[in-house]
């Protein structure tokens, strides 16, 4: 409750808590904050019992879309999105990584017929180790969680 | 299989595999079917390999098809901008089957994508070459009697070789050894090293091509590129490292088979080309009857 006092309530939008302080850039480009023309809060290095720092995102009148969620997913696999209307959370969801990635994500190897021609990404995603990659329908080559470059 | 793609050899099943290396055995006993009379086969090189090609074109030609097609793309309207989407969609029009060569990774898959008729890939970049595998498969079964329980020594460019990759992929479904020979700069990579311990599978690694290969079922040997080597230093130290002689072959088993994706540089010394040990021109035959295989059972006429 106290990270939600630091950061002020919104009345209709979308909150998204838990974010590992570590990954809150990553996530503040990934979905394009810098183009939101509504109310945006952000607070970091908020302390949380889970994971020591953790950052918040506050969005007002903007809802996230599929892609959003997933785009959010790919980053920081524990973060919870939170749908307020009224001041009041109606929805509560656990970011979910899905089982593929499509066009949001640019293929790393740069000999991909992706990076070459008009043809939209499309990843499986693969876990190993406890880390994510994306592995290109394509040119079949891996790109690794810390190679994660979004197309805009 | 029919109207099936061959993008990846991870495209198909080991059953797929047997049907095809079966098939391609029925070929090579009698070479010469009428299977193809009605068929027009489209043979896209985006970029040269005449080796491929000709091979390619020999399974079509020996199985009474007509070939359509170019060698290289510079004659074409590609050099003209055309994209890779609208030529694969016009020549799609035109013939039953495409055989694609195209230096960008993913191409094929692509292709596969946007035609309604099927692809075979020969080649896209450094990622894949599946009929260069399964023919591979078929010499190393047609000449063991087997693909189960054999040691193999993969030898060369085990970094960048992307036909080693392959038959590692596809052979590690047999319970193989594997013994990897190369420089210490072009070694396996990590990425199939971890795959083989997630099987299970035994390899070994080595820097010198010695009496360990008396142990060997199969010798496949690459070229080590000069082009592979930042430092031109580094690859005159190990150019000459690597070169299988035919006295290395003295003690080795009655049944090992040494095999080559050619062309050969120097790596097979041309003394071994004469020892009943030395395959690789068999194997190259052996793509012939392996690629009509291929094409007949994508078309559904076998
Ligand atoms: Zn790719």
């Amino acid at each position: 409750m106290k990270s939600e006092l630091t950061v002020k309530a919104i009345e209709n939008g979308t909150v998204i808590d838990h974010i590992q302080a570590e990954n809150l850039y990553k996530i503040i480009s990934i979905i394009g904050i810098e183009n939101i023309d509504t109310e945006v809060f952000i607070g970091n290095n908020l302390d949380s019992k889970k994971y020591g720092k953790k950052a918040i995102i506050k969005i007002a009148d903007k809802f996230p879309s599929m892609d959003d969620v997933n785009k959010i997913a790919l980053i920081d696999p524990n973060a919870v999105i939170n749908i307020i209307k009224d001041y009041k959370v109606v929805d509560k969801q656990q970011v979910e990584l899905p089982n593929t990635i499509k066009k949001f994500v640019k293929c790393i190897n740069p000999k991909c017929i992706t990076n070459h021609d008009d043809v939209e990404t499309d990843f499986k995603v693969v876990k190993k180790d406890g880390k994510i990659g994306l592995k290109c329908y394509y040119c079949e080559k891996v790109t690794g969680q810390n190679n994660i470059e979004v197309i805009k | 299989m029919k109207n099936k793609s061959l993008i990846s050899i991870n495209d198909f099943s080991k059953e797929e595999y047997f049907k095809i290396l079966d098939l391609a055995e029925e070929f090579q006993k009698n070479p010469n079917q009428k299977l193809l009379e009605n068929h027009v086969v489209a043979s896209l090189f985006f970029e040269p390999s005449t080796r491929t090609r000709l091979s390619f074109e020999t399974a079509v030609q020996r199985l009474g098809g007509r070939v359509i097609g170019f060698s290289e793309a510079s004659s074409t309207s590609v050099s003209k901008g055309e994209s890779l989407k609208d030529t694969i969609l016009t020549v799609s029009r035109y013939a039953d089957l495409i055989i694609m060569r195209h230096p960008i990774e993913g191409s094929a898959r692509h292709a596969s994508v946007v035609s309604d008729k099927p692809i075979i890939n020969a080649g896209d970049g450094s990622n894949q070459h599946p009929t260069q595998c399964l023919l591979d498969l078929y010499s190393i079964r047609k000449t063991q009697g087997t693909l189960e329980n054999l040691n193999l020594f993969l030898v060369g460019d085990l970094k960048y070789g992307r036909t080693v990759h392959s038959l590692l992929q596809a052979m590690a479904q047999f319970n193989p050894v594997f013994n990897f020979v190369s420089p210490p700069s072009l070694r396996m990579p990590q990425e199939y090293k971890d795959h083989l311990d997630e099987l299970g599978i035994k390899y070994y690694e080595h820097d010198q091509l010695d009496e360990n290969i008396n142990h060997a079922d199969i010798i496949y040997v690459t070229r080590v590129q000069k082009e592979r080597f930042s430092d031109p230093m580094d690859y005159e130290k190990v150019k000459n490292a690597y070169i299988l002689k035919n006295k290395m072959l003295e003690n080795t088993k009655p049944n090992l088979k040494i095999l080559h994706p050619l062309p050969r540089v120097n790596e097979i010394n041309t003394d071994v080309d004469t020892n009943e040990k030395a395959y690789y021109f068999d194997q190259a035959e052996n793509g012939v009857y392996t690629r009509m295989a291929i094409m007949a059972l994508m078309l559904g006429i076998k």
